[in-house]
């Protein structure tokens, strides 16, 4: 049965945990809730979960691509407009260092842009439930739970100090 | 570093899109001032570009002036963002907050307005698409029998400042997407629906905060490399030159890479002291933001100076003639050792006097002069290596001559001055220029701590 979502909001950083305390001592899975905010807080600040990631292999993957294709680049159109310059070798190490550099350097930054983007789970335009007063300075908790327990989650958001609990689905607009 | 009064998420809100939303009265008034200043210099090189490099002031052995002495200084400006931003957030400075934002956006429209240089100077810039024209595989010279040199020196710039500006670009707008999510949900209509695309559909949960930090970090980490590469890459332009010996020195890349950092960083002061005073941001960019960059801009302009006097004393070491007759024209020949004592009063002597005393690092107007010599100064710096070196007999030509600029050169830079002046504001009207986020985050870290009989401020720093 696809699961609800609802938004508990709060104006300070203690009652959202003391939320997110009550979301698990209730038995909900730490999957199941999320903070909203409008600035990054210390991880831990709600007592969320851990987030893992593999960001860090996208600007090696990138890296490595930009370097393999800095090196065909700079080696083939050597080869492929073969000038002679004052009886130096056609293909030239030199002249490639730079443009390969800059090649590894770049594809290991978009890599790492297209990573950040991926990791981050966006664009996410038709996801969750969502309340413009977050970027105000409020806090969302966001839960998804059963129909059935809905009230019951309305109820728990409430009592933690939440100024509003928003049900209605207003959707993030493109 | 925390003098200013604690700030609401609201207040942070209304007052930063105050360039976006409440656009000023005079926002248009200034649009169209900078816009005809930019229209006469697109015309007058339009006029360059028709009548040929005659209508110059450009002439054997002169053949790089204005336009390259521009291309460099502005690839110079756009040092500072990207460094100042990337360093600042490595080491978690805190004064960062306000200006990185201001510094990464001036970066991008500096080598923007850079590239447009070499393209000018070109003479018939069409003929660039030329270069990687294909016919169908073969570029257009190939295909004609002429055979440039793919592997000269001059082909690395472009790679480098392209790698450069598109990282730039990327790092600025993944920067702010968040404030894009905040824009999203303070605008109706077309704009809400463009901020909502640009916005990806943020929603500010954990996971992507975590990641927005971490990209933070890990971009400043692959941008500084890049960073390095790109000035040290225009002294190479100098360096790797064939026939001007004067600009053979090895010390080039990190005394042009420094120098780029000294200009750069003083520009982002003026920026910011300029984005305080329209904006009405004293609550964010504070004295003591423009204190704490003056003071860093002692350290880079003694470094500066290092490298410039260094640069001096191995061309009278080597005793080269080509060398020393460079020196001979820029200390004992009239004009150029009076440039010579002004580029390097305002570049170090005044603006160094000045950062010294606090009280002058705090006063804005004081402040700005100082900034602004800077960027005269390194402007005349660049100018007073490429033509001294040039404008003498070479080794490849048979006659000399002096520069005198045209009015024609005169127009087109300034017009530069004023395409990235009107970018800036054009920008001020689309993006904050100082980061919401960063500066609430600033507010929740942001404590008292007692020590003794005082209490400080302080502010939480996470690992």
């Amino acid at each position: 049965m696809a699961k609800s979502p609802i938004l508990g909001l709060f104006e300070t950083a203690d009652n959202a945990a003391d939320a997110g305390d009550a979301l698990k001592a209730a038995g909900v899975s730490p999957a199941d809730y999320d903070f909203l905010t409008d600035t990054p807080y210390p991880e831990g600040a709600f007592g969320e979960r851990e987030e893992p990631h593999r960001l860090y292999l996208f600007p090696f993957i990138g890296a490595l691509i930009g370097l393999t294709v800095g090196i065909m680049l700079t080696s083939m159109t050597q080869m492929a407009y073969p000038l002679a310059q004052g009886g130096k070798p056609i293909l030239s190490l030199p002249p490639m260092a730079v443009v390969t550099y800059e090649s590894t350097m770049l594809t290991a930054i978009i890599f790492t842009i297209i990573g950040i983007v991926f990791e981050s789970r966006l664009p996410a335009f038709k996801e969750g439930l969502y309340d413009t007063r977050i970027t105000e300075g409020y806090i969302g908790v966001l839960v998804n739970v059963e129909e059935s327990e809905l009230t019951q989650t309305q109820t728990l958001l409430t009592q933690a100090g939440a100024v509003d609990v928003v049900l209605k689905a207003e959707r993030i607009s493109a | 570093m925390q003098e200013g009064t604690p700030l609401q998420s609201r207040q942070v809100n209304r007052e930063l899109l105050v360039s976006i939303l409440n656009s000023p009265k005079w926002f248009f008034g200034a649009l169209s001032v900078l816009g005809f200043i930019v229209l006469v210099a697109m015309s007058t090189a339009g006029f360059m570009i028709n009548q040929g490099f005659g209508v110059t002031g450009l002439n054997r052995p002169v053949m790089w002036g204005f336009f390259i002495t521009n291309f460099v200084f502005w690839i110079g400006i756009s040092h500072a963002g990207v460094m100042l931003s990337a360093i600042l957030r490595l080491s978690k400075a805190e004064w960062r907050r306000p200006a990185t934002r201001a510094a990464e956006i001036l970066t991008v429209f500096s080598l923007m307005t850079a590239m447009t240089m070499p393209l000018i100077h070109t003479g018939r810039p069409w003929r660039t698409v030329y270069w990687i024209y294909t016919l169908p595989f073969v570029p257009y010279d190939y295909a004609r029998g002429i055979w440039p040199n793919i592997r000269t020196p001059l082909v690395w710039d472009p790679s480098a400042v392209y790698t450069y500006l598109t990282s730039s670009i990327l790092f600025v707008m993944i920067a702010l997407i968040p404030d894009f999510a905040v824009l999203r949900d303070r605008t109706t209509g077309i704009s809400h629906r463009i901020y909502g695309m640009l916005a990806m559909g943020w929603q500010g949960n954990a996971r992507q905060w975590k990641l927005q930090i971490i990209a933070g970090v890990l971009l400043s980490a692959l941008i500084l490399p890049v960073f390095v590469s790109v000035h040290s890459i225009v002294s190479w332009d100098f360096g790797m030159a064939v026939s001007v010996k004067s600009w053979h020195s090895t010390i080039f890349a990190p005394y042009f890479v420094v120098g780029a950092v000294h200009s750069g960083v003083s520009a982002v002061a003026f920026v910011l002291i300029i984005l305080r005073y329209i904006y009405g941001w004293q609550n964010y960019i504070r004295h003591e933001h423009i204190d704490a960059l003056a003071r860093l801009l002692i350290v880079v302009a003694t470094g500066w100076f290092y490298f410039f006097v260094m640069e001096v004393v191995f061309g009278f070491y080597g005793r080269e003639a080509d060398e020393i007759a460079v020196r001979n024209y820029q200390f004992m020949i009239s004009p150029w050792n009076i440039w010579m004592m002004i580029f390097v009063g305002l570049t170090y002597f005044a603006p160094v006097a000045i950062w010294l005393s606090r009280p002058a690092r705090r006063n804005l107007w004081i402040m700005s002069l100082a900034c602004i010599f800077v960027n005269i100064g390194m402007w005349l710096e660049r100018f007073l290596i490429i033509v001294p070196g040039l404008a003498r007999k070479q080794l490849l030509t048979f006659d000399w001559y002096t520069y005198r600029p045209s009015s024609v050169e005169w127009i087109i830079i300034i017009g530069t001055f004023a395409l990235v002046s009107m970018l800036m504001l054009t920008i001020a009207r689309v993006v904050p220029l100082i980061p919401l986020y960063d500066i609430k985050e600033g507010e929740i870290l942001r404590t008292e701590i007692k020590i003794g009989r005082v209490t400080v401020p302080a502010v939480f720093r996470e690992d």
